[in-house]
Formats: C-alpha cells, sequence, structure tokens
C-alpha cells in the first residue's frame, strides 16, 4: 500500500473518529491541537486503524499512556530525560524535536501527534 | 433507582451480542414531556441510552461486571422514523472490537408496532465505551462498581443470566 492511500484512509478514519473534514486533515496536522482529539477519541481512532488497516495495535504503542505513573519519565509535569528517551525508542513514528529544547509539559505531548505520524506508524506496522 | 431504559434482555450470544426489549408506554412520564404536532414520541436521546445499557451490559458481561464500563463517545447514531405510545423497540448490540481500555459496539434499532408482527429497522448506533480504571488519560476512579448495580443485576435474574454477574 502506497504512502498516499494510506493517507487517504487515514483521512476516512479521523473524518469518522473526529467529525472533521477531510481537508482539515493535512499532513501536519495535530490531533489534539489541531483536531480537537480527546483522550477516548485516541481509543476510538486505535480501533478503527486496526479494522481498517487489519492489525493489532498494543496499549502505550500508538500514544503515550500513563507516563505520569512513572516518575523517572515525569518530574514537576515535565518530561525528564529518561522519559523522553523511553518516548522516542518506543514511538519512532513520532518527531519529539520541538520539545527536546522547548516546553516538555506533559500536557503538550500529545500536541507531537499528527497525522504525518498516524502515516509513519501505519507505514512501519505494514512493512513488520 | 436507575432509570432503565430496556425492560428485557431477549437474546445473548457470551461476548458477542445482545438483545433487549424496550415496550414504550404511555404511563412514562417522558411522554408527555416530548409531544410532536399532538403525537407523543420517545426522545431519541432516550433512545441512545437503551442502546447504552443493551451494549453497556453485553461489554459488561466480558468481565463479569469487574469492570466499570462507561458510555465514552456516540460515534454515530440516526433514527429513520418516531416512536411512539404502544410501539416496541428493539435494540441489537454486537461488539466490534474490545481490549483493557474499552469497547465498540455496532447496534441496530428495530421497532414493531402495536398489534404487527414484522420489525422494521429503523436506526443505526455506534458506541464507544472505556473501561475507566483503564483509561488513556491515567484519572482514577473509586474503586467500588458504581456502574453495574443492583437494578442492572434484577434485568439479567429476569433472563435467567444472574450467572453472569457472579
Amino acid at each position: 500500500m502506497s504512502r498516499d492511500d494510506i493517507f487517504e484512509k487515514i483521512q476516512e478514519v479521523l473524518d469518522d473518529a473526529l467529525g472533521v473534514d477531510e481537508d482539515e486533515v493535512t499532513p501536519n496536522a495535530s490531533l489534539t491541537a489541531d483536531l480537537g482529539a480527546e483522550s477516548i477519541d485516541f481509543l476510538d481512532i486505535i480501533f478503527r486503524l486496526e479494522k481498517t488497516f487489519d492489525f493489532k495495535i498494543s496499549q502505550g504503542e500508538l500514544f503515550p499512556e500513563n507516563l505520569s505513573e512513572n516518575p523517572d519519565w515525569i518530574s514537576d509535569g515535565n518530561l525528564s530525560d529518561a522519559g523522553l528517551a523511553m518516548l522516542k525508542e518506543r514511538m519512532t513514528h513520532v518527531d519529539f524535536t520541538s520539545i527536546e529544547d522547548g516546553d516538555r509539559n506533559i500536557s503538550k505531548i500529545g500536541d507531537l501527534i499528527t497525522v504525518n505520524s498516524l502515516v509513519d506508524f501505519v507505514e512501519i506496522k505494514l512493512t513488520g | 433507582m436507575r432509570w432503565l431504559w430496556i425492560d428485557c434482555i431477549v437474546e445473548h450470544e457470551v461476548e458477542k451480542r445482545l438483545v433487549a426489549i424496550k415496550n414504550v408506554s404511555l404511563a412514562e412520564d417522558v411522554l408527555h414531556d416530548h409531544v410532536i404536532d399532538g403525537k407523543p414520541i420517545m426522545p431519541f436521546s432516550l433512545m441512545i441510552e437503551g442502546m447504552a445499557q443493551t451494549a453497556g451490559i453485553l461489554v459488561g458481561s466480558t468481565t463479569r461486571f469487574k469492570e466499570k464500563v462507561i458510555l465514552a463517545k456516540i460515534a454515530k447514531a440516526s433514527l429513520d422514523c418516531d416512536v411512539t405510545a404502544s410501539d416496541t423497540v428493539r435494540y441489537d448490540a454486537t461488539i466490534e472490537r474490545i481490549d483493557d481500555a474499552g469497547a465498540s459496539t455496532s447496534g441496530t434499532i428495530d421497532r414493531r408496532v402495536a398489534g404487527g408482527e414484522a420489525w422494521e429497522r429503523i436506526g443505526r448506533i455506534e458506541l464507544l465505551f472505556s473501561h475507566i480504571d483503564n483509561n488513556l488519560a491515567g484519572t482514577e476512579f473509586p474503586a467500588h462498581n458504581f456502574v453495574f448495580s443492583d437494578n442492572f443485576k434484577m434485568i439479567l435474574e429476569t433472563a435467567g443470566l444472574a450467572d453472569l454477574a457472579d
């Protein structure tokens, strides 16, 4: 499946899950900041991606989960160096460049998940 | 007392499908408060609740009602015609996907008019449930299961499904 095909299917997934128009689903659009996704929408998106692309997604594989439960990862509400290293290793589909030297508040981490992140994630899953 | 919007469970396929019936009656105050063109109409919002209770029992039964199952999102809901007093409504819910974090369900709504025998498909509802103790946001909730009360167990007992909650 080509990257363009994946992108088109993800547009449909986000259209169904978030009620957004397909033209709003641009490659750099953030799921939370631009498309208004909330935490429960992430579960909806995971289920729809699994159905659309016929693969299974483990908890924490696509979106970061329960970060605050580990004090080594979160300190004073901010992602620690260890937390960032863990996320970079576990979530290769996400570009963490913007927070490496900037705002690492836990509330901003969700903003890093873009439409492009989803396309990368699906591409990695499909190619094994 | 919890507001129940299903009367009885009529079919159950373990961890897959649950069907419930609702008999709409003029004895229900809500119909008197929802009159359109002189006709008492069952509010669609309460039919969504009926489907949520049907699908919620199905999802809860997969963990013997140990998990707190909360309606988190109405993904889609459509209704083609009104339902009024003396109609019978059938909610048919199926689990599409379930894991530790939650479940998605799809469902159909059928109507049978008084004196009739045929069921007519009048709506479809897709719902998303959260197993809230495993919610993605990491929010904590009380330990006791406040979702599945004695009223739900009464419905299970009348359907001969009490052992699901043991």
